[in-house]
């Protein structure tokens, strides 16, 4: 039964704009024909603010030329598409919004299947779009809006196994940034200052690392930040380039030492049920810190766990992403009709509360 | 003998994050749609951990309440209304809040805002505020200062004033 399979995925929930093409023969590797992102990661440089995209609007023009330009890349017209796959949620209502419309409006005129996916999914799969990888493995999602840890069982089961109960690390590295006037976004900038720093001059607090559970919190580090900051210039009457180089890696140390012990938990639970070929996977902007990357590569390492990173590209926000998890669910038998609605909150696992429960079911579309 | 412009204010020592958390709670009692609480102060004074003590004492199903920082409006159904915590911080100009349908939600929710500054013209006149400031000395130490001006607070925020 091989059935090939091309599919136009439309991504708008966050503050970019994008689109892609992905085809896939039943059993064989997906290959990604095309994927373009309108970000704003120029805008955000030159103006040194993160200006989100709020505008449906603005989404639904950029969206129009997203199409264009992926089928372009791709060599491709709609009429090469077997489906079209949307981010119906979570995300800004706005852009959700015009991603649906949008995919609603060329399924509607090509007389396409149209499929909603789970943004928070489409971050999940990525390791099976670019290696391929088999069911189960634990997937460690680690962003600017999100941090947890989840055992992907299927396209849509995804048991919970923890995540954090406040601010997100991706928050956390912005936040410093703020604090300690680096540009944004924080996590590039306070990675090269902590690269100059010393990680053990300031003692930065591990939370909840008492706590035998995969829950984590990171609210409370901008504070003790922001008093070591405040209690430095109070003693110096101002806070030299090295004092922003340590701070920035004692932050930085304890960001990484506690992911990495969490991890080894989220780890643990996975590991007791025994996975054919043991992975853990990391997606999200953050994944492309080079020290979370080098202690969640250790801790592979020691206990025999393959370690899996996609690229950059392919772990921030994109379409390609959306079109693979959409070709996943089609698969399995999903369709979704011209009702499908834009969801603000869709969490991907509506049934772990913050602890690992078994034969929990997946989020529904 | 209504005075519906003076602001009133209730200064308040909070010693630890559970005091924030209690004070949270009492407010949450008090709430009714329409209302607008909004939250002032820097980063790491205490409103996303205000805003998620509130919001989780009114859900009936408990659920995560993640910080707002990076998806500007996170959304929840209560009993009565929906409850909208938003963060304005990203905001780059006041016509984005309108986009974001907060103005809307003014009417009708319950509105907790974070960084209101960004409101502009647009802050409402009957909200709340709730200012948070951090201790210099005590590690866990918050200062908070509620104001409003309309008369609607006045008998509810009563039992606050000790």
């Amino acid at each position: 039964m091989t059935q090939t399979l091309t599919f136009l995925g439309l991504e708008s929930s966050c503050d970019d704009t994008a689109a892609a093409v992905v085809r896939q023969r039943d059993g064989g590797p997906a290959e990604i024909l095309s994927s373009i992102v309108y970000g704003q990661t120029d805008l955000h440089s030159s103006f040194g603010g993160v200006v989100p995209e709020i505008a449906a609007r603005a989404h639904a023009e950029k969206l129009d030329t997203c199409v264009r330009d992926a089928l372009t890349q791709a060599h491709l017209s709609l009429d090469d598409l077997d489906a079209v796959a949307v981010t119906a949620g979570p995300g800004l209502i706005g852009g959700v919004m015009s991603g649906v419309m949008c995919a609603k409006g060329i399924a509607a005129a090509r007389n396409l299947p149209l499929v909603g996916v789970n943004h928070l999914a489409g971050h999940a799969l990525t390791p099976r779009l670019t290696d391929g990888i088999d069911y189960p493995y634990l997937m460690l999602l680690v962003s600017g809006g999100h941090c947890q840890f989840l055992i992907a069982r299927g396209p849509e089961l995804f048991t919970r196994l923890g995540g954090t109960i406040d601010d997100a690390p991706g928050e956390a590295f912005d936040k410093t940034a703020r604090l300690l006037g680096l540009p944004q976004p924080g996590g590039p900038s306070v990675q090269a200052e902590a690269e100059m720093g010393d990680p053990d001059r300031f003692r930065f607090p591990r939370p909840l690392l008492d706590r035998p559970d995969c829950n984590l919190s990171f609210s409370g580090l901008k504070t003790a930040l922001m008093r070591m900051r405040d209690q430095i210039i109070e003693t110096q009457g101002g806070l030299t380039r090295r004092d922003r180089a340590d701070l920035c890696a004692g932050f930085q140390a304890a960001i990484v030492e506690t992911l990495v012990k969490k991890t080894q938990r989220a780890l643990d639970l996975y590991l007791a049920e025994a996975p054919g070929r043991p992975t853990l996977a990391v997606a999200g902007g953050v994944a492309a810190n080079t020290e979370i990357r080098k202690g969640l590569m250790q801790l592979c390492a020691t206990s025999g766990t393959d370690f899996l990173a996609p690229p950059l590209a392919l772990c921030t926000d994109n379409a390609a992403m959306i079109a693979y998890a959409g070709l996943e669910r089609f698969r399995a038998g999903a369709r979704d009709g011209m009702d499908l609605i834009a969801r603000p909150r869709w969490p991907l696992d509506k049934t772990s509360p913050a602890l690992i429960g078994s034969g929990k079911k997946g989020a529904k579309a | 003998m209504t005075q519906s412009i003076k602001p009133r204010c209730i200064p308040l020592d909070l010693s630890s994050g559970d005091k924030t958390t209690e004070l949270a709670h009492r407010i949450a009692r008090i709430l009714n749609p329409g209302d607008v609480v909004l939250l002032e102060g820097p980063i790491g004074a205490g409103k996303t951990h205000f805003a998620r003590s509130l919001i989780q004492s009114l859900l009936i199903e408990p659920e995560d309440v993640p910080s707002p920082t990076f998806t500007l409006v996170q959304i929840y159904d209560l009993a009565q209304c929906e409850l909208w915590h938003a963060d304005l911080y990203r905001l780059s100009h006041v016509d984005e809040v309108e986009e974001l349908g907060l103005i809307a939600a003014f009417d009708d929710a319950i509105c907790l805002v974070e960084w209101p500054e960004k409101l502009g013209e647009l802050r409402p006149e009957t909200a709340l505020t709730l200012r948070l400031s951090v201790d210099p000395c005590e590690e866990n130490c918050r200062h908070a200062e509620l104001e409003w001006t309309c008369d609607t607070w006045d008998g509810r925020l009563k039992g606050l004033q000790e």
